[in-house]
């Protein structure tokens, strides 16, 4: 070895493991660590516009159940859930639609026509046909599908369902 | 500030002999052969790390374990790599664990003083074959069911305890869930865990006695 060396070979076989392993550490930790968290980094499914039906099949003056299903894959496992909104035609052109989840517990409430009532079934809670709590111990009225969260297309009732 | 932190723990944990018995020790001379024991080390943290990260989206149960798998490799970003990098790695490390005897064998340094060292290596190929049989069932797809079919019936052919070691092995008399939830097991808990214990012996074995110098003409 001459003088001109500045580096001794075993300090630059060190340095060189350094560099070596650092590099591939990152080239392989980085993939790794997007591994790690890519459920956390991708964007839940969005909004889908779900049709009720045409105007026509309601009558008026009382609220219809429509039911639909939705299924939604998380990782390698698909889960179908059914959800429920009462239509309420409030004239030949004035639609409203509730969501039939109770905003105390979100238990399903019915329609029962004798009390002209949404009456949930776990704590007797009971909304009147524009969702306005009657008693019981929800917290707001029955939410409501509406602005821009719902539209009539065709004569077609169309609400904007969100996933998840 | 840095001197007087390194200081403190170098008194405590005496760090540098650490270095020097690890890293700095005197090594005969040798050629690239003299490094697959390295190697064979550095496959078993890389396939226990990428083994670990699996494990993350795999799921262990006959209705789920091939969808999951499908799961990583498709809808799991990076998840084509760290599987590649465990599939691959597992048959390189059976390859070089294997080579690497191969070269102890023929470089005669299985001998006195280090007879238990070439004992232990025995347990470590033998074990690192079992993560290979074990391992090889967890995506229970068509080749992974049968080739494990196959494996497990050869073991019952053995005389007299032939059946009892399929059964144990299969967990029942029949492929099933419960084999691949104790082959899971085996490969992810108990082989590595033995593995990782002999790993610790067997280094210091080689520690201990440094490594043999090639045999010359006297030998």
């Amino acid at each position: 070895m001459t003088d001109s060396h500045h580096i001794s070979r075993r300090d630059f076989i060190k340095l060189a493991t350094i560099v070596g392993g650092g590099v591939i550490g990152t080239i392989i930790g980085i993939p790794g660590l997007v591994y790690l968290l890519d459920p956390a980094l991708k964007s839940e499914q969005g909004e889908t516009w779900i049709s009720l039906g045409p105007l026509e099949n309601f009558e008026i003056g009382k609220p219809t159940l429509v039911t639909f299903v939705r299924s939604r894959v998380n990782g390698w496992e698909k889960t179908s859930s059914s959800y429920g909104v009462f239509v309420l035609r409030k004239s030949e052109t004035d639609v409203v639609v509730f969501s039939n989840l109770c905003t105390h517990l979100h238990c399903r409430v019915n329609w029962v026509e004798e009390k002209r009532a949404f009456v949930c079934p776990c704590h007797d809670a009971a909304f009147d046909i524009d969702g306005n709590v009657l008693g019981g111990p929800p917290p707001r009225p029955l939410d409501r599908y509406e602005g821009e969260h719902a539209k009539i297309e065709d004569g077609v009732i169309k609400i904007l369902f969100k996933e998840g | 500030m840095w001197r007087k932190l390194y200081q403190w723990l170098e008194e405590r944990l005496g760090l540098s002999d650490l270095y020097k018995s690890l890293l700095d020790r005197p090594e005969p001379k040798g050629n690239w052969w003299n490094t697959l024991g390295s190697a064979s080390l550095f496959l078993f943290l890389m396939q226990g790390l990428t083994g670990i990260f699996l494990t993350v989206y795999y799921t262990p149960s006959p209705d789920h374990a091939y969808d999951s798998i499908q799961y990583i490799m498709t809808g799991v970003r990076f998840g084509w790599l760290i599987r590649g990098i465990h599939h691959w790695g597992a048959s390189l490390m059976v390859l070089v664990v294997f080579i690497h005897m191969l070269r102890v064998f023929v470089t005669a340094s299985y001998k006195y003083p280090r007879e238990l060292t070439w004992l232990v290596g025995v347990g470590l190929l033998l074990l690192t074959l079992g993560m290979g049989f074990t391992g090889y069932l967890l995506p229970w797809n068509q080749k992974s069911y049968w080739a494990t079919t196959v494996g497990t019936a050869i073991a019952g052919t053995a005389p007299f305890i032939g059946e009892f070691i399929m059964k144990a092995l299969r967990g029942g008399s029949d492929l099933s869930a419960l084999t691949l939830s104790r082959f899971f097991a085996a490969h992810i808990w108990i082989l590595p865990g033995l593995l990782a214990a002999l790993i610790g012996v067997h280094l210091y074995l080689i520690i201990k006695h440094g490594e043999s110098a090639f045999p010359d003409k006297d030998d």
